[in-house]
């Protein structure tokens, strides 16, 4: 199969929605002739025009409320806010407006709305530039959150997105715009709240979603060389969350690591603990362990930087030391 | 050019030197990766900085945004910890945490760079409130794009600062673009400075490649200020010269349009010319000034590169505290 970049998975998808639905429009700070901060939307504007790829000023709040107000009056926009860190300018318009309104009208408006927006850390951005934020929008109920990890997820669940009557944050990670994976040429969607294994194994299983996947493959096929078989599970969304996916895995394991490039306090790893321990306590065989970023704000400094949230070594770490725990 | 002492302009000259060179310097050593993350240099914009903080006591404050650093340098911040700062050392301005868009100096009464666009806006708010509320006749100088005015941020803070008769100076560097945006196709009146109507407070649109002009507005905003009668709104119109950062080529501008203000309007080369014609210098004195400071950066590149890197086991220690 062919192999294209993230970012070129992004745009495929859009290009893709555009093409079949007039109502899919993309609106947001450099999304015209720049073609984006992470330059997934290159060529769009030369491809749709103006009228459909609509460069804002810097109005993060005008931004959203632009999005929900065309998806209440029948169309599907894709709105972009350059980095999940400026999301923090628009939560009226996320929290309470898009994630409150079909509820509140007794289900009768529907917000068919995309947020696009990216996080984590991984280029020296600093503080605020870099934070990974799900937790807050997991924690608001009303919103779907999606992480996409590889190139054939994030178009596939993209493609979704776009389609899904609900406001969606779709939050990508900047190190993954680059990495190439295998997307086919024909066309597919994915299913919102399905997990994917991405790696089988037999000895504990490890949860993690966006470019913490990437991380935990890479410590499990080092693992695997020293005869250790761990199990990767990706939720793809983590609302919807599969967590039946998770359970059977651990059922099998009785061992899990959940991975979280975000700091820990009130994480979603945080969350998904409790809810895996509630269900099948007595499958196991060591108390769940959360490797998680620490609670600090992100330092520039490469050496604080790379210090400040989970390496491959310290995935190979948890999972020797959970191996050797017995309860 | 009245009232602007002959020192005061060499002076002015100076800084306006220090900081073209400073960028020139760090663009540099952003090319060959000793520095990283976001790096916003202000070439073309030098004016704006330095005839504001010539113009500002050395007890008012200054705000900042992520294109900061001739901010800092026009306000006298010490360039050895602002390159160390870049390389990310411990003896940098925030010991190595924050990189380019965050330097802060409190001596110097910077309130901070800013790595959110229009960040700086409502703190400037609580800033003119507390001079307001110490009586001493101090004013705050809050710095931003063109592409922060049209943040809604601006319009609560002008608003706020207005109905209390805060002692805030607003810059608006408008270089005409924010990104790719540009500010002819974002500011729906065109002018940012004629947004003071909807305050009721004084603005000046001036040109921002002349310090002189940017002092004595600033001047004029800071007496209106300390004479209690609240903010004004300053439109300073000027050009980066370069991309957005390092890595961006500017394809979104006519070529002709930057030829036209790098050539014409470049702040430090008019100015150079214009105290020459004054006969304030001589083009020997120019030479040993720009040697000088060359001398001075290369200097805060030496002292960057032999600096410590931050201590991973302290930083770990204070993290456990949070
Ligand atoms: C709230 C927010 N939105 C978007 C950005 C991304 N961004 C960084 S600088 C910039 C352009 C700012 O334009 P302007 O205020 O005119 O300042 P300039 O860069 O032109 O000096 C943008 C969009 C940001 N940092 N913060």
């Amino acid at each position: 199969m062919r192999e294209i970049q993230y970012r070129e998975a992004i745009r495929e998808a859009i290009i893709e929605e555009m093409d079949r639905d007039r109502k899919v429009f993309l609106i947001g700070e450099d999304v015209g002739v720049y073609g984006g901060a992470f330059k997934a939307y290159k060529g769009l504007l030369d491809k749709y025009g103006p009228d459909r790829v609509i460069n804002t000023p810097i109005s993060e709040t005008a931004i959203i409320g632009a999005g929900i107000g065309a998806a209440l009056t029948g169309y599907r926009p894709i709105v972009e806010i350059m980095f999940i860190d400026f999301a923090a300018l628009a939560m009226d318009q996320i929290a309470n407006q898009a994630a409150k309104i079909h509820f509140m009208s007794g289900g009768r408006l529907n917000v068919p709305l995309v947020i696009r927006t990216q996080g984590g850390v991984g280029k020296g951005l600093a503080t605020q530039h870099s934070q990974s934020l799900e937790a807050w929008f997991y924690h608001i109920p009303g919103l779907k959150v999606v992480m996409p990890a590889t190139s054939y997820d994030v178009k596939g669940l993209l493609k979704t997105a776009i389609r899904d009557n609900s406001p969606v944050m779709f939050i990508e990670h900047k190190m993954t715009y680059p990495v190439k994976g295998a997307v086919p040429e024909e066309e597919y969607t994915i299913p919102f709240g399905k997990a994917d294994i991405k790696r089988k194994g037999e000895d504990i299983t490890i949860f993690a979603y966006s470019n913490m996947v990437l991380k935990s493959i890479e410590a499990a096929e080092e693992l695997e060389r020293e005869g250790i078989s761990c199990e990767v599970v990706d939720p793809r969304t983590i609302v919807p969350l599969d967590i039946d996916e998770v359970i059977n895995s651990v059922k099998k394991t009785g061992r899990l690591i959940i991975v979280s490039e975000a700091c820990r306090r009130g994480s979603v790893a945080s969350d998904i603990s409790a809810r895996v321990t509630e269900r099948v306590f007595e499958y196991l065989k060591a108390p769940v362990k959360i490797v998680a970023g620490l609670d600090t704000p992100i330092p520039y400094n490469s050496t604080l930087e790379w210090a400040s949230i989970p390496q491959k070594s310290d995935i190979i770490k948890a999972v020797k030391e959970l191996l050797e725990e017995i309860l | 050019m009245l009232g602007i002492s002959e020192k005061t302009k060499i002076e002015m000259l100076k800084k306006l030197i220090e900081i073209r060179r400073f960028e020139e310097k760090a663009i540099q050593l952003y090319k060959t990766g000793k520095i990283w993350g976001y790096l916003h240099p202000c070439i073309g914009q030098e004016a704006v900085p330095v005839g504001a903080c010539h113009a500002i006591g050395i007890q008012d404050y200054v705000i900042s945004n992520h294109r900061g650093h001739g901010h800092c340098i026009a306000r006298g911040a010490d360039i050895r910890k602002m390159m160390a700062e870049l390389f990310g050392k411990s003896t940098g301005y925030c010991k190595g945490r924050g990189g380019s868009m965050h330097i802060v100096d409190m001596e110097l009464k910077i309130l901070g760079e800013n790595g959110i666009v229009g960040g700086g806006i409502p703190i400037s708010v609580g800033a003119g409130l507390s001079c307001k509320m110490e009586g001493k006749g101090n004013v705050v100088v809050c710095f931003f794009g063109d592409g922060a005015a049209n943040n809604g941020v601006f319009h609560e803070s002008l608003n706020m600062a207005a109905i209390f008769k805060l002692p805030v100076i607003y810059i608006c560097e408008n270089n005409m673009y924010a990104i790719s945006m540009r500010s002819a196709d974002s500011v729906s009146c065109k002018d940012v400075g004629k947004r003071n109507c909807a305050y009721g407070i004084p603005g000046h649109i001036i040109d921002g490649s002349d310090p002189v002009e940017v002092y004595n507005a600033v001047k004029k905003a800071a007496g209106h200020a300390r004479d209690g009668r609240g903010p004004s709104l300053i439109e300073a119109k000027t050009y980066r010269f370069y991309g957005h950062h390092p890595n961006d080529p500017a394809e979104y501008r006519e070529k002709e349009e930057v030829e036209y203000y790098t050539s014409e309007k470049d702040p430090v080369a008019n100015f150079k010319s214009r105290l020459l014609e004054e006969k304030i210098i001589t083009e020997e004195r120019i030479e040993r000034i720009e040697s000088e400071v060359d001398k001075k950066i290369k200097g805060a590149v030496t002292f960057a590169e032999k600096s410590p890197e931050p201590e991973l086991e302290k930083f770990l220690e204070e993290v456990e505290q949070i």
